[in-house]
């Protein structure tokens, strides 16, 4: 047992980001990761929140703080870097005494504010690190090449999400490395994607993560590798608005990162939902087994 | 005891909150007082006069004046009393302006006060002694540490001055930084044309003895009497007989080696002379990439040296100087650029540092002064210039700035044109700094003549695109985000404390602060002392400047050195520790708590017992504090004249609080 | 632009307001533009976000709270890791936007609508249902063809559920907007 944590899935997960809960709820059971969920965890109230009040925002994640205390459990973990930062920033403010007496008026209770909160992929870099895993990977992903893309929230501000370099985090890089896979040196790795303003400012993700799309054509990259339900969704979901916005022709398959672990130690596909994902992980593979081909 | 209390109106400045008349009058009844008055100004020629007359008349063999702070006119009433006859330590300071009449205005409870500052310094002065100074001889060498261009101003000036100067530089060449510029601002002079005549004069100087690729281990002694332990770093070549002549660094086969004189541009020999006009121009091996010394192989510069000069079992050897002044001119090294991580942290071959740029600048560089581009070699088109990496940044550490970068960058960009005439030159800046002589028409001459494009914002990110790099950068005057694809980028790096510079200070007793640069003894009035008496700073060690400052520096550092030894003996102070050898039980306590190590075990009829080195005692006072059996005392501070003044304070208290 | 009126215009009390609840002393911004040169949104923005912190330190509270950019800013933290001046920017423009909202602007009302249809479906459910925020979003935008086509996409991957998920503990959820509210009143 590499450790027991509170999982908070958050909202998308049980929608448009099915792939990466599941995949994620895998990839640990197989590395011994144990996943509590939240007993009747709540929306932490993602970028909205903050941006009305922010005791109404620590509230919304201090309730799942709160409920996670009930638990036997080693610290909160997430997939999710939008509940991650609100979960850690509300952890982080509350230790100002005045502030977390604001925060508790608006709930039942008070919260003890005591364990860690990290993201799943510090725990699986840091608890388990890129060498064990690839001593269990059964499926390496030789010749698959990878844009890693880590979203601006993962690991900025660094006083706050206190993990990995904030302008050049390796974490993924190392983990997709030690699965096999050739990664792409990807300059824009924090650079934001539109964030949530897919509905409200459609123009702002054609241009961001467009971007991104097009900067992951120059480094010859087969895929992208996320971590981030917004990012996958902006680069995955909104490519076809995108080619059609900038007249491009972008075929680019955008994993997370978990499903492409889960894959490379061999588990199947009822564990990785690779088929939710819109543009066909095929295109990527196609190419993965031609360098395979041309480099034997 | 017959004492004479003087209390000084300081026109209103004292007298307008202390009723300087009544502390006169109370002085009067103190113990062992024999006349109190009051005077308009103390400090002034009748003031004095009056004080000199009083004592005369009425037979006075000790002065309390109550005025100003002892800091502001101590050296003036002591030499007032000297010149009535008395010794100049039987006197003492109230001081009821600094502490008393500046504080608040409450006229009654100032009066008190006053009036219980001066009952102290009286009860003080009844129990000082006479004390006399001790004279010593004094060395009339100089040490210069650093052989840069403050160094060598400063050890030419005392070598012209008479002095038999010792030159102590670290590298294997005298220079420093200015040897590696290619031109100076702002009169785009060669900088190795001007540097190159005085670093020849220190090689030709009878006076001066220069040791290169040597440091510093250890320095003991005080001011006139310094002992300094010197390592001389083996070079591998016995440098009698090497002549310069670089026969061995044609034929070297390693030529891996990082190239410290070119900022790492380039890779160069294992042996090599750094640069054409090194002084002393003779060869050095570095053994971590020498074939021989690692694997035994080789040996090639060896067998063809014309004068066998090649010594492979040569070692480090130890030198001793004695000195009796150090000049400290150890320099600057620069901000470490890999630290800003949206810059590339170091992974982009072409962006680089000023300095580094300034060797590709450079006909004696390695790309023999064409400017290419690291990573392929072609000429860059758009050169972007980023100033105040690593100053005035307070995310990093270095909230300063460091004052030279504009006008090297300024210099750059101007060399950049002459050297490519179609290619632009961006310069992002926060601010010009420009101060001296013709430094800001230098800058306007890049803006004006020479095309440059100056933009006013900072530059948040940089990132490879294709073979180019885009810099993303803002334009605030314009109110937008501006973005350009530069083809080579040049970080203006700013100045930091020289690596191993606390390291030296700590050898010195000199003190440094929270960035590692030297501290003077005052930042206005004395920049090139320090508060350890006979070590002189100059240069960028004590903070970050510009080369007519260094050279001014290392001309003032010799001129103090020059009237330190202007005296063939010097007084030391005799407000120093004394040991009454009879309570001195020998533990050893005071000898290991004295910061300056001035204090030494002696044996005293076959038993262990403390002696004070009266010419190292700085009369701090710790020893006294730390001594079990009170048998360490600090002459003018001895416990019982503290515990005097202590006991004319709380007894009068005391006397109040029962009344 | 008008001239302005240094003295006059300048609102002491809402500089001090924003300093309070957001931690941060204006001063100590340089107006380096570092912020405004590492903003991916800057080209969306009608001030830059260095003009902003230079309005802020100029107390043109009309001027900033009315802007669109407060509206556009996601929070993305480029500024803010690397303000020279370790200024939390991000935070500064978040409390802008809390008072810009109180206030009663809002001149990108497709993002404020958005973000209120999304707290609507969390204090109702207890999270976000996700079809419910597009419904309720296009109902009060009236843009009846938002993202339609990605419904193509995202119905036969199963990737959007029809029904809410609503938490046993929904009420504590909805106390919070409750008490919220009320505090906000008072």
């Amino acid at each position: 047992m590499s450790g027991t944590y509170a999982y908070y899935p958050g909202c998308s997960g049980l929608g448009t980001s099915v792939e990466y809960d599941l995949s994620t709820r895998a990839i640990c059971r197989e590395l011994g990761i144990e996943l509590v969920d939240i007993p009747d965890w709540s929306c932490c109230g993602s970028t909205p929140a903050h941006t009305v009040d922010h005791t109404l925002s620590c509230a919304l994640s201090a309730r799942n703080i709160f409920q996670a205390e009930s638990l036997d459990v080693d610290g909160i973990i997430t997939p999710c870097p939008s509940c991650l930062t609100n979960l850690k920033t509300a952890s982080h403010r509350m230790q100002n005494d005045a502030f977390k007496a604001r925060v508790e008026r608006l709930l039942d209770g008070p919260v003890e504010n005591r364990l860690p909160i990290m993201s799943v992929l510090q725990v699986l870099f840091e608890t388990i690190g890129p060498a064990a895993i690839a001593e269990k990977v059964t499926e390496p992903l030789t010749g698959l090449r990878l844009a890693p893309y880590y979203g601006c929230i993962m690991n900025r501000p660094p006083e706050i999400m206190d993990f990995d370099d904030c302008e050049n985090p390796v974490a993924m890089d190392e983990l997709m490395t030690a699965l096999g896979a050739d990664v792409a040196p990807f300059p824009l790795k924090v650079e934001c994607c539109g964030a949530s303003f897919g509905v409200a400012r459609k123009d702002m993700v054609m241009k961001l993560s467009g971007r991104l799309l097009d900067l992951a054509e120059d480094v010859s990259a087969h895929a992208m590798v996320t971590a981030c339900p917004l990012c996958q969704m902006n680069l995955d979901l909104r490519q076809k608005q995108i080619n059609s916005a900038h007249k491009a022709k972008h075929r680019m398959p955008v994993f997370y990162y978990t499903q492409l672990i889960g894959k490379a130690l061999g588990m199947g596909e009822e564990s990785l939902m690779l088929d939710k994902l819109i543009v066909p992980p095929s295109v990527a593979f196609r190419k993965m087994d031609e360098v395979r081909r041309s480099a034997s | 005891m017959k004492i004479g209390v003087f209390v000084c109106h300081c026109g209103s400045n004292i007298a307008g909150t202390v009723d300087v008349a009544t502390v006169a009058a109370e002085a009067q009844k103190m113990p062992d007082v024999a006349f109190a008055s009051d005077t308009m100004y103390a400090c002034s020629e009748p003031g004095q006069e009056g004080i000199i007359e009083a004592i005369k008349e009425h037979g006075l063999d000790g002065v309390v004046v109550a005025s100003c702070t002892p800091r502001m006119h101590e050296p003036t009433f002591r030499k007032a009393v000297e010149r009535a006859g008395l010794n100049r330590y039987m006197f003492e300071m109230a001081n009821i302006r600094e502490h008393v009449s500046w504080i608040g205005k409450d006229t009654e409870a100032n009066t008190r006060k006053a009036i219980d500052l001066v009952s102290m310094a009286a009860a003080k002065l009844s129990r000082n002694k006479s004390l006399t100074p001790k004279k010593f001889d004094i060395n009339k060498r100089v040490m210069i540490i650093g052989g840069g261009v403050a160094g060598i101003q400063a050890a030419l000036d005392c070598a012209d001055g008479g002095l038999e100067v010792v030159l102590v530089e670290k590298t294997s060449s005298i220079g420093g930084k200015m040897s590696k510029l290619d031109k100076t601002f702002p009169t785009i002079d060669c900088s190795s044309c001007i540097l190159g005549p005085k670093m020849v004069d220190i090689s030709q100087h009878p006076n001066i003895t220069l040791y290169a690729s040597t440091e510093v281990i250890g320095v003991t002694g005080y001011v006139g009497n310094f002992t300094v332990d010197l390592n001389r770093k083996t070079s591998y070549v016995d440098w009698e007989a090497c002549t310069g002549c670089g026969l061995c660094m044609e034929k070297c086969p390693s030529k891996k080696t990082h190239d410290t004189f070119n900022e790492g541009v380039g890779t160069t020999t294992a042996i090599n002379i750094p640069f054409p006009q090194a002084i002393p121009k003779k060869a050095s091996i570095n053994a971590d990439s020498c074939i021989k010394l690692t694997k035994g192989k080789c040996g090639v510069c060896e067998k063809i040296c014309p004068t066998q000069a090649i010594r492979f079992e040569q070692t480090d050897e130890t030198v001793v100087e004695s000195v009796g002044a150090v000049v400290v001119a150890t320099g600057y090294d620069l901000f470490d650029y890999t630290r800003y991580g949206e810059y590339g942290g170091g992974r982009y071959t072409d962006v680089i540092t000023s300095l580094q740029y300034e060797r590709l600048l450079s006909a004696s560089g390695p790309t023999g002064g064409h400017i290419k581009r690291p990573s392929d070699g072609k000429e860059p088109q758009n050169i972007v210039f980023i100033q105040c990496v690593g100053s005035r940044d307070k995310s990093v550490g270095r909230p300063y700035c460091s004052g030279f970068c504009c006008m090297y960058t300024a210099k750059q960009a101007i060399l950049t044109k002459d050297h490519l005439p179609e290619s632009q030159s961006y310069v992002f800046y926060m601010d010009i700094r420009a101060p001296g002589k013709q430094y800001d028409e230098f800058t306007r001459r890049a803006m004006e003549e020479y095309e440059t494009k100056y933009v006013r914002g900072r530059v948040s990110m940089i990132y490879p695109k294709g073979d180019r790099y885009v810099v993303r950068g803002a334009d605030t005057l314009m109110g937008s985000a501006v973005e350009i694809e530069a083809d080579l980028v040049v970080l203006a790096v700013g100045a930091e404390a020289a690596q191993g510079a606390p390291q030296l200070a700590e050898k010195l007793r000199i003190s440094y602060d929270s960035f590692g640069f030297y501290m003077e003894s005052h930042p206005k009035l004395r920049p090139v002392e320090t508060n350890t008496a006979g070590v002189y700073l100059a240069g960028a060690c004590q903070g970050p400047k510009d080369i007519p400052s260094s050279v001014g520096q290392g001309s003032a550092a010799a001129a103090k050195v020059l009237s330190l030894f202007s005296k063939d003996q010097l007084e030391s102070d005799p407000q120093i520790s004394e040991v009454d050898i009879k309570r001195c039980i020998g533990c050893g306590k005071c000898i290991e708590t004295c910061p300056f190590g001035a204090i030494e075990e002696i044996d005293f009829r076959g038993q262990p017992k403390a002696n004070v080195i009266e010419t190292i005692c700085q009369g701090c006072g710790i020893c006294t504090s730390t001594c079990p059996q009170g048998a360490i005392q600090l002459q003018h501070f001895t416990d019982n004249q503290i515990l005097a003044e202590v006991n004319a304070l709380c007894q009068q208290s005391m006397q109040q609080n029962y009344e | 632009m008008n001239t302005v009126s240094l003295k006059d215009s300048c609102d002491d009390a809402f500089i001090a307001e924003v300093e309070q609840e957001s931690e941060q002393k204006v001063n100590t911004c340089y107006q380096c533009g570092n912020c405004t040169a590492g903003c991916p949104y800057s080209s969306f923005y009608d001030y830059p976000v260095s003009q902003i912190m230079r309005l802020l330190q100029a107390g043109q509270k009309e001027t900033i709270l009315s802007s669109h950019s407060l509206w556009l800013c996601a929070t993305c933290e480029s500024c803010t890791t690397r303000c020279p001046n370790e200024i939390d920017v991000a935070r500064i423009m978040d409390v802008l936007r809390h008072m810009a909202r109180r206030a009663g602007y809002a001149p990108e009302r497709a993002v404020k609508t958005f973000w209120d249809s999304f707290l609507d479906s969390v204090e109702k459910h207890g999270r976000v249902f996700e079809m419910g925020l597009v419904a309720r979003y296009i109902a009060k935008t009236g843009r009846v063809l938002t993202d339609a086509d990605l419904g193509v996409d995202m119905l036969p991957k199963g990737k959007l559920s029809f029904k809410p998920h609503p938490i046993v503990g929904k009420e504590s959820v909805a106390k919070i907007f409750k008490r919220y509210n009320e505090e906000r009143e008072s």
